[in-house]
């Protein structure tokens, strides 16, 4: 290794080989990794359709979709009004309580409680709406986080009514 | 170290070879046709695939299932490729049965992308009890189930004849030049226009069977497209590497005296 | 194993070194004094071990998808080929790894053989390599049912039935090993659970395999005892684990070829047909690489003394470095043994290939005396040859006989007529 070149190609040489080893690597690890997510037939389960009709007022039933809950309530006009009067400045998380609920008689959104992932109880909590039992979350009758470990409002899935009676979840 | 690397090459042209020789070795009496997917860089011809599913609900559905796939697989990619809006208006053609709904009743509704492909009988008895004592086998992987694959169901596809003097059949049951044991409880299944399609190919009876074939193996192997790019791609960059290592392995063993 | 003093140059390496010396012992693999003589044949220790993890990588991720369930373990598997993401390339890895992981092994064994590194000093790791094959062979038969194929399910019946030929407790031990008066569901889940475990075993054997490697040090082509370290040794790092690592790459290339352009030729089309207890496929044949087993198996026609023949042609190659008598280690200089290799080779061979083909007629008889030759080889000529063979002067060190490359038997043996 007297001369100059010597070293300099063999760097470059090490250095190639190290380079493109890491870039096989990674592309072999990818597959490793991906095969961990939602694969085909998970994903194509995408939506619940769910007759609703015989709900009464002031009443609600929970449904499974993606294996989670999703609650649909019908809401009281009481019940609504509670909602829409709260002002958006005493909210943790300000949504409007027309954003949340498209046709105010019907909230549809996942049972989830955004802290950790417990089911809520319904007709529960300081602001009639849900309790989270495990760490004590309190939700309005719009599903809004008022008190409690929660940092944001009950998630609202997408959804559509099919027609008068169905709901379509997904 | 020169002969070594003569051996490993002449291992690796082995292997080819070996390889190569295995499968027309045991597909050497049977039917061939131009395969679209054969071969290092083979992929599925769209056409085919979508009149070969045209092929298997017209005329094999009837009896046999394909519980493997999903209407879903119509309109992936690799697949058929039926665009989402036709495997959807697929789907809904089928009935599926459903349930229980919120009174413990089963009820049907038209399928979905994500349901299965409907089986034209409650369960394997009466499948087997429908046809004359013989299961027809479910085709979702019956390419990879026969030995010689997609030529062998070609074959058989192809292979129906009157039986050589001498032999007499038993009623419902068939002589196929093709078929394990020469006996199949099938009758023929196809003949020439028995589908139209909808893009003006001809329906002749070797059309069919191509065309339905390659819908097969494509059931059997969804992903062999996938499969032949990333093949293409690993053995291109294990090569690049090795020769890479194998000029830094030189470089390594320069240092030392004698070298290998 | 060499007893250098490594002292970690930080003081918190120095530190967590003197607690548990790990920083010593990679120090040691690294330098660890390798023949540098050893050729490409020397190369599949490292590709085996690649194999092993890549198995255990790629079954653990499969164990995440598939179900052990007589009613379900079939549409698993097909779960995984088809909606699993690049569930098709990790099964095919596994299936075909397991096939290049019995090339590989067989080539390191066959390596053995022929430079006699079974002999004294290493019979240990040449017993515990022994262990290693046969767990390997256990992980690889219960990993074959697993699908619930028809292969999966008649070959977990013959191969258990095999145990039926003990005499009078026979029949009781096949229903232990079944859970059941037949291969069934219970059958299916104690496999699975074994196919898990017994991997881990043969990882923790493949260290104690290299432990004992590395007390006396490697074997090398001329077969002949070093000074360590010494003129004729290299650091295994970065000589070796280049050279390992460009073998491997080229064992890779075979390998994707499988996986990506014939990955079922190795399998058998039936094994695509779901388990049916009603039907047995026309020829039921094991993988390839049990073949030579199952050839010796069926060419005794005594079922019980089939099931020994079987089971003694593995346990006479645990006691081989008893077996064979001679002083010189390598076949270089062993001119006869190595015809008589040759010829094992051959008739390992011709012993797959017979238990491919129907056990009848001049197959059986082509099979029964190929069998005769594999004991007559270990127990007959292997013994008495170490007495009678003439060898070729064997040199004294690696670098002195011949300068300029591996010592080539030819010039060794001019060397000693000049002198």
């Amino acid at each position: 290794m007297s001369d100059q070149k010597k070293p300099k190609r063999r760097d470059f040489l090490f250095t190639a080989s190290y380079a493109l080893g890491a870039v096989g690597v990674g592309a072999a690890v990818w597959p490793l990794l991906d095969q961990m997510n939602p694969d085909k037939s998970v994903k194509a389960l995408a939506s619940t359709e769910v007759d609703v009709s015989s709900l009464e007022p002031g009443k609600s039933i929970t449904v499974l979709w993606r294996g989670k809950p999703v609650f649909i309530k019908r809401r009281t006009q009481e019940e609504i009004a509670e909602a829409r009067s709260v002002k958006l400045d005493e909210l943790k998380h300000p949504e409007k309580d027309e954003d949340r609920a498209k046709n105010p008689e019907w909230l549809v959104m996942l049972g989830i409680c955004t802290h950790l992932g417990c089911v809520p109880l319904g007709d529960k909590g300081e602001y009639n709406g849900w309790f989270c039992p495990c760490h004590g979350s309190h939700y309005d009758t719009s599903g809004r986080i008022r008190k409690g470990p929660a940092p944001t409002n009950l998630e609202i899935p997408k959804y559509e009514f099919v027609n008068s009676n169905t709901i379509k979840i997904g | 170290m020169k002969n070594i690397f003569k051996l490993i090459t002449t291992i690796f042209f082995l292997v080819i070879f070996f390889n190569q020789k295995a499968i027309t070795e045991e597909t050497k009496n049977l039917l061939s046709t131009d395969w679209s997917f054969k071969g290092y860089f083979g992929k599925f011809d769209r056409a085919a695939l979508q009149r070969g599913y045209q092929v298997y609900t017209e005329v094999c559905a009837s009896c046999h299932s394909m519980k493997y796939l999903s209407y879903r697989n119509l309109a992936e990619e690799g697949g058929p490729e039926f665009s989402e809006e036709e495997a959807k208006a697929i789907a809904a053609n089928f009935e599926v049965t459903d349930g229980p709904n919120d009174d413990g009743e089963m009820f049907t509704r038209p399928a979905k992308l994500s349901d299965k492909f409907v089986n034209p009988y409650q369960n394997d008895k009466e499948a087997i009890a429908s046809n004359g004592g013989a299961y027809p086998p479910d085709m979702s992987v019956l390419v990879k189930a026969r030995k010689g694959g997609a030529d062998y169901v070609y074959s058989v596809l192809l292979g129906y004849e009157d039986p050589p003097s001498g032999i007499s059949l038993d009623d419902g049951v068939y002589y196929n030049k093709y078929m394990y044991g020469n006996n199949i409880k099938m009758p023929k299944p196809l003949s020439d226009g028995m589908v139209e399609y909808n893009d003006g190919t001809n329906a002749t009876e070797e059309q069919m069977a191509k065309d339905v074939v390659t819908f097969l193996a494509w059931s059997a192997e969804p992903h062999l497209e996938a499969r032949h790019k990333i093949g293409f791609k690993a053995i291109v960059y294990l090569v690049i590497l090795s020769i890479l290592v194998y000029l830094s392995m030189k470089r390594l063993w320069s240092r030392i005296e004698p070298k290998v | 194993m060499s007893d250098h003093n490594y002292v970690p140059s930080s003081k918190i390496g120095k530190w967590f070194n003197d607690r548990l010396p790990l920083l010593s012992l990679s120090a040691h693999l690294r330098e660890y004094p390798t023949p540098k003589n050893l050729n490409y044949w020397w190369t599949f220790g490292g590709i085996l071990t690649f194999c092993l993890i890549a198995q255990i990588v790629t079954g653990i991720i499969l164990a995440m998808h598939y179900v052990a369930h007589a009613d379900l373990a079939f549409d698993s598997v097909e779960h995984i080929m088809r909606d699993v993401n690049y569930g098709w390339l990790i099964r095919y890895v596994h299936s075909n790894g397991a096939s290049m992981f019995f090339l590989a092994v067989y080539i390191h064994i066959f390596r053995a053989l022929y430079y006699g590194s079974y002999k004294s000093p290493r019979e240990v790791i040449w017993i515990i390599g022994m262990i290693i094959y046969l767990l390997m062979m256990m992980t690889a038969f219960m990993g074959y049912v697993l699908p619930w194929g028809q292969m999966s399910f008649w070959g977990a019946t013959v191969i258990t039935n095999l145990f039926s030929a003990i005499p009078l407790a026979g029949e009781s031990i096949t229903n232990w090993l079944w859970g059941g008066y037949a291969v069934d569901n219970p059958t299916l889940t104690r496999f699975f659970s074994l196919h898990y475990l017994l991997p881990f075993l043969i990882l923790g054997l493949v260290i104690l395999h290299i432990w004992a490697l590395h007390v006396p040090g490697n074997n090398n082509p001329v077969g002949i005892d070093l000074k360590k370290p010494s003129k004729d040794t290299v650091p295994f790092h970065p000589y070796i684990v280049v050279k390992d690592l460009f073998a491997l790459l080229l064992f890779l290339i075979v390998f994707a070829f499988f996986v990506f352009y014939s990955p079922n030729i190795l399998g058998h089309s039936d094994n695509y047909i779901e388990a049916n207890p009603l039907v047995t496929p026309a020829h039921i044949v094991p993988e390839w690489y049990l073949l030579p087993f199952y050839a010796i198996l069926r060419s005794v026609p005594d079922k019980l003394l089939g099931v020994i023949a079987m089971f003694a042609s593995i346990f006479i190659l645990v006691i081989l470095p008893w077996l064979d008598t001679s002083k010189v280690r390598s076949a270089i200089f062993r001119p006869i043994y190595k015809q008589f290799y040759w010829i094992l080779i051959i008739d390992v061979l011709i012993l797959g290939y017979m238990g491919a083909m129907p056990a009848e007629g001049t197959y059986l008889l082509i099979a029964r005396v190929a069998t005769a030759y594999y004991f007559v080889h270990f127990l007959i000529i292997l013994p008495v040859l170490g007495r009678i063979e003439k060898t070729l002067p064997v040199p004294l060190s690696i670098t002195e006989p011949v300068l300029g490359g591996s010592p080539n038997p030819e010039m060794v043996k001019k060397r000693e007529l000049y002198n």
